[in-house]
């Protein structure tokens, strides 16, 4: 009989299809797991709607936790302070300038060259090459670089 | 509700379509990735309503007949003219921040929709901040002005005036189709209607 918490380990294992250095579990995107009478149930909500990794996602849960009933919830319940500090810092590491919390955002405009740390940086572009990512230019080290869009 | 839900996923639908005419062509490359990028966030949109509708979207989104659709005419238009095509997203967006919020409360994937336009309205502010004085731009959103309010329910009218500084003229409701629809549902429904029965996607 598996456990909850062998669920979220095997789901902490998924690479996201198109960063694969987070995992869903890090990426936030699973909103909950229950097992009760030997059913195990996985509820799943996507980042953007229109992102085309969701049916790779889900595909991806159910070969993960083989009978697994993944639902997929298009609530508003995601939101980018869902991915988690290590997601953050992972997504860092790797050149991607993680999310600003939706709460920093509202009061100043920070955006963090991940290579460099310097705050001078410029948008070079709202729509990067996946809905959920911008294109900006460090003026500090003069690298371009992807910001993930806070939503 | 579902008559309300079914015109604003045609109409998600139906823009997707037409800002995706500029993938490959737009006057400078941030825009083709921009319009390339909205175009699929507003198809990811209308997916996720015909789902709150049916369980076979596409099924929905390309098996009817032109008539029956209930995009608004802003929609349908062939505007592959930069003043017009930015006239109309920025009408657009006003009038779908309107309608989509005035939804939030009762259909959750609303509230939703909503935060991820949240750049779709950035990105058209921009560009009329950058345009609103030039007359080229004035006249395609006088052109489109009678259009744009066809997008909203009457009593929504008032408010999409206040928002973009227009007064109310006599809008072009939903349920009429220029020759310009015929063309275009004959271009979405290509593939599907061409693919060997039972193909999978």
């Amino acid at each position: 009989m598996v456990t909850e918490a062998q669920v979220w380990a095997a789901l902490e294992e998924i690479p996201d299809p198109e960063i694969p250095i987070i995992s869903l579990v890090e990426l936030g995107v699973i909103r909950s797991v229950d097992v009760s009478n030997d059913a195990v149930h996985v509820e799943f909500t996507p980042t953007f709607l229109g992102c085309p990794a969701l049916e790779f996602m889900k595909r991806a849960i159910e070969d993960k936790v083989p009978g697994a009933n993944v639902e997929v919830v298009n609530d508003d319940s995601w939101s980018t302070d869902k991915i988690t500090a290590a997601g953050r810092e992972k997504l860092r590491a790797a050149g991607f300038a993680p999310p600003a919390p939706r709460l920093v955002q509202l009061q100043a405009q920070v955006h963090r060259c991940p290579y460099c740390g310097s705050t001078d940086t410029t948008l070079e572009n709202l729509f990067g090459p996946t809905p959920c990512r911008s294109l900006r230019y460090c003026n500090g080290c003069r690298q371009p670089f992807e910001q993930f869009k806070t939503i | 509700m579902n008559e309300l839900l079914l015109g604003l996923a045609d109409d998600e639908l139906v823009i997707g379509w037409r800002d995706s005419e500029w993938t490959g062509i737009a006057p400078m490359l941030e825009e083709d990735v921009a319009f390339s990028s909205i175009a699929q966030n507003e198809i990811g949109h209308a997916r996720a309503v015909y789902e709150l509708l049916t369980d076979d979207a596409d099924a929905l989104a390309f098996d009817r007949t032109p008539d029956e659709y209930r995009c608004a005419p802003l929609v349908q238009l062939h505007l592959l003219e930069w003043a017009h095509t930015i006239a109309r997203r920025w009408l657009y967006e006003v009038a779908d921040e309107i309608r989509v919020t005035a939804l939030m409360v009762d259909v959750p994937v609303a509230a939703k929709i909503n935060r991820e336009e949240a750049y779709h309205r950035m990105h058209a502010e921009m560009w009329h901040e950058r345009l609103r004085d030039e007359p080229r731009f004035r006249e395609a959103v006088t052109e489109l002005w009678p259009f744009a309010l066809g997008v909203v329910l009457p009593e929504q009218r008032a408010e999409l005036c206040s928002r973009v500084k227009l007064e109310e003229v006599e809008a072009v409701e939903r349920g009429t189709f220029g020759d310009s629809f015929a063309a275009l549902h004959d271009e979405m429904t290509m593939v599907r209607r061409s693919a060997p029965a039972g193909a999978q996607w």
